[in-house]
């Protein structure tokens, strides 16, 4: 018998103590493996929209000499912003890619294991509800994000080095223009936006779970539909509107909360590059409506756990 | 040691009633089967026993209630549900990973070493296995498991005889010892005959009939009997009386009635089969059934 702090030679030596020198983050490390092996569109939709974004760009680099020459003498918009732009859109499209990745993926996470009744091979092993629910949850609120991350970093590396190239071939006094770029604040801001996005819209998730765990048939339909008519008819019946503004707050809140959106001379700032000065973690995370959102996300991944055990195959 | 221990189980769904008031026991190193028709609430009882569904009345599985730890209990207990169940998605290497992964008794090399003797290449998906192939895997991933019970509910439904025989053959060489238990639900009952310690009969939610395999050879026998010798055998109250073949075999309880060799005389006399037994006790019951039996 080894020492009890070396869990794996234990396990070896004495299959016995095995259960106990098991983590209790295993299954969780596993659950979500398993979600990665089935649901492959969580790394694949953003791949592909990064190879066909990169594809367009690569094709835009024809024009790029020109059009930096024209940003030299131009001065119609600021020069940074029109440098930043095919990056600030490849990070876009990539985050709205992650965020249609996340929506579906919530809302066939506990639905497809009951439809192909695999939900009774889950249920036999010794993995709690509890840690199924979380590897879903976390897909959502953490892998896609940070998968998203890294892809977007990846692709705005590569878009850079080829600019780079393409500029050293075609014309050396546009380089000065480029190198004005802060490619590494951009990502530090988008990191930031993507760890905002996730936490604000927690409870959407959380939502979308629950209705995937309960609903007989018709997921997208009992997620999206029930919200959108009680704001219709709180707008018919009392001419308010405040479940709208709820739910539209849930949806793009984020922004006004976790950024500056105008700068200190009162200029709004544009989208297509946020200094890091505009950044407002503090505001954002002392703000009461993200944390009555964690509430209710973790309210509902509760909710979420708690009917699991009553679920069988449809 | 009581592996299953149930009093008064009970289940219904909406007006229909799945168990109704269950006693149960099931004892370590024992065989059980479980034989219904469609409807009987043998799966109810299973999923029970299993923590997948609720119910009224008294379970213990292994000292837990399976209601409320079902997970702490699923690491000594196992379970084939019917040869769907595996995720058609996965790889059959990523089926190793992943019980490897989440369950603690696992042992990986027991498991490919089963998968050894098989056609089951590591880097198939399950949807490209036959439905044989797949009940081998999940029975090479349950058989690596230390597990204390196993249950299976229809576990060789839809396999053709050689899938079976070897399905069973293996749980009895492989896999099945005296510390371990195994509750088995099953239509296909000649091929469990043999494999069986224990035997339960179950309809409508009630048990009826439920003796060890022993008391089963000792206390029924069936006749073939002469013709010329009907009426005499008639007289002694047979439980059920079929014909085959122009003969009438007739099934005896001999709990009930006359000793082993006064039967003999009467004609060919041999232990039933299950199914015969199965026909005779639910024939009893008849008008009962009726409904249940759909």
């Amino acid at each position: 018998m080894t020492t009890p702090s070396n869990p794996v030679t234990e396990s070896l030596d004495s299959p016995v103590s095995a259960p106990a020198a098991m983590a209790h983050t295993r299954p969780l490390f596993w659950s979500v493996r398993r979600e990665l092996w089935e649901s492959r569109s969580i790394y694949l939709a953003p791949l592909a929209v990064a190879a066909v974004y990169l594809l367009g760009f690569l094709i835009s680099l024809f024009w790029l000499p020109r059009s930096l020459r024209t940003v030299a003498t131009n001065h119609s918009m600021p020069p940074l912003i029109e440098l930043a732009m095919p990056y600030s859109h490849a990070a876009m499209l990539l985050m709205a890619t992650g965020l249609v990745v996340g929506f579906f993926y919530s809302l066939e996470a506990l639905y497809s294991e009951r439809r192909e009744r695999t939900i009774l091979f889950w249920k036999s092993l010794p993995v709690s509800d509890l840690t199924t629910v979380l590897s879903k949850a976390l897909i959502p609120l953490a892998v896609l994000p940070l998968v998203v991350f890294a892809i977007t970093v990846a692709l705005q590396l590569i878009m850079r080095l080829v600019s780079l190239v393409a500029l050293l071939v075609t014309g050396r006094d546009a380089a000065a223009a480029w190198t004005r770029l802060p490619l590494f604040q951009m990502e530090l801001g988008l990191l930031y936006s993507m760890i905002v996005l996730a936490l604000w819209h927690a409870p959407i998730y959380g939502w979308l779970l629950l209705v995937s765990g309960w609903a007989r048939r018709g997921a997208f339909l009992w997620a999206v539909l029930p919200p959108l008519a009680i704001a219709a008819v709180e707008t018919i019946a009392f001419r308010t509107s405040y479940v709208g503004i709820l739910l539209r707050d849930r949806l793009i809140g984020f922004a006004a909360s976790a950024f500056d959106l105008k700068d200190a001379a009162g200029v709004p700032i544009d989208a297509h590059f946020i200094p890091l000065a505009q950044l407002a973690p503090g505001r954002f995370l002392s703000s009461p409506s993200l944390w009555v959102g964690l509430i209710v996300a973790a309210a509902l991944l509760a909710a979420a756990v708690r009917l699991r055990r009553y679920r069988e195959p449809l | 040691m009581t592996v299953v221990e149930a009093r008064g189980l009970h289940k219904a769904f909406g007006k229909t009633i799945a168990l109704d008031g269950i006693d149960l026991r099931v004892d370590e190193g024992h065989i059980l089967g479980l034989i219904g028709p469609n409807g009987a609430g043998k799966s109810t009882a299973l999923n029970a026993i299993l923590g997948l569904t609720q119910y009224q009345g008294q379970l213990r599985v292994l000292g837990r209630d399976p209601w409320t730890e079902r997970d702490q209990l699923m690491r000594d207990v196992c379970f084939i549900a019917d040869v769907a169940v595996l995720p058609r998605w996965m790889r059959v290497s990523q089926a190793l990973d992943y019980v490897a992964g989440v369950h603690p008794r696992f042992d990986r090399a027991k498991a490919e070493g089963f998968l050894a003797k098989t056609d089951i290449l590591h880097a198939s998906k399950i949807r490209e296995l036959s439905k044989g192939m797949v009940t081998q895997l999940h029975l090479a991933l349950v058989m690596a498991i230390d597990a204390k019970l196993l249950v299976l509910d229809e576990p060789t439904l839809g396999l053709d005889i050689l899938y079976r025989k070897q399905f069973y053959d293996s749980l009895l060489n492989d896999y099945f010892d005296r510390s371990r238990t195994i509750v088995v639900t099953t239509h296909q009952v000649e091929d469990v005959q043999h494999v069986l310690t224990d035997l339960m009969f179950i309809n409508r939610g009630r048990i009826m009939l439920d003796c060890a395999m022993e008391e089963f050879e000792s206390r029924y026998l069936e006749v073939m009997v002469h013709p010329e010798k009907l009426a005499a055998a008639r007289a002694l109250k047979p439980m059920h009386e079929r014909q085959m073949l122009g003969r009438s075999i007739l099934l005896f309880d001999l709990k009930n009635r006359a000793d082993r060799q006064q039967l003999a005389a009467l004609g060919e006399a041999r232990t039933p089969s299950i199914a015969d037994l199965f026909v005779a006790v639910m024939g009893n019951h008849a008008s009962e059934a009726q409904g249940a039996a759909r």
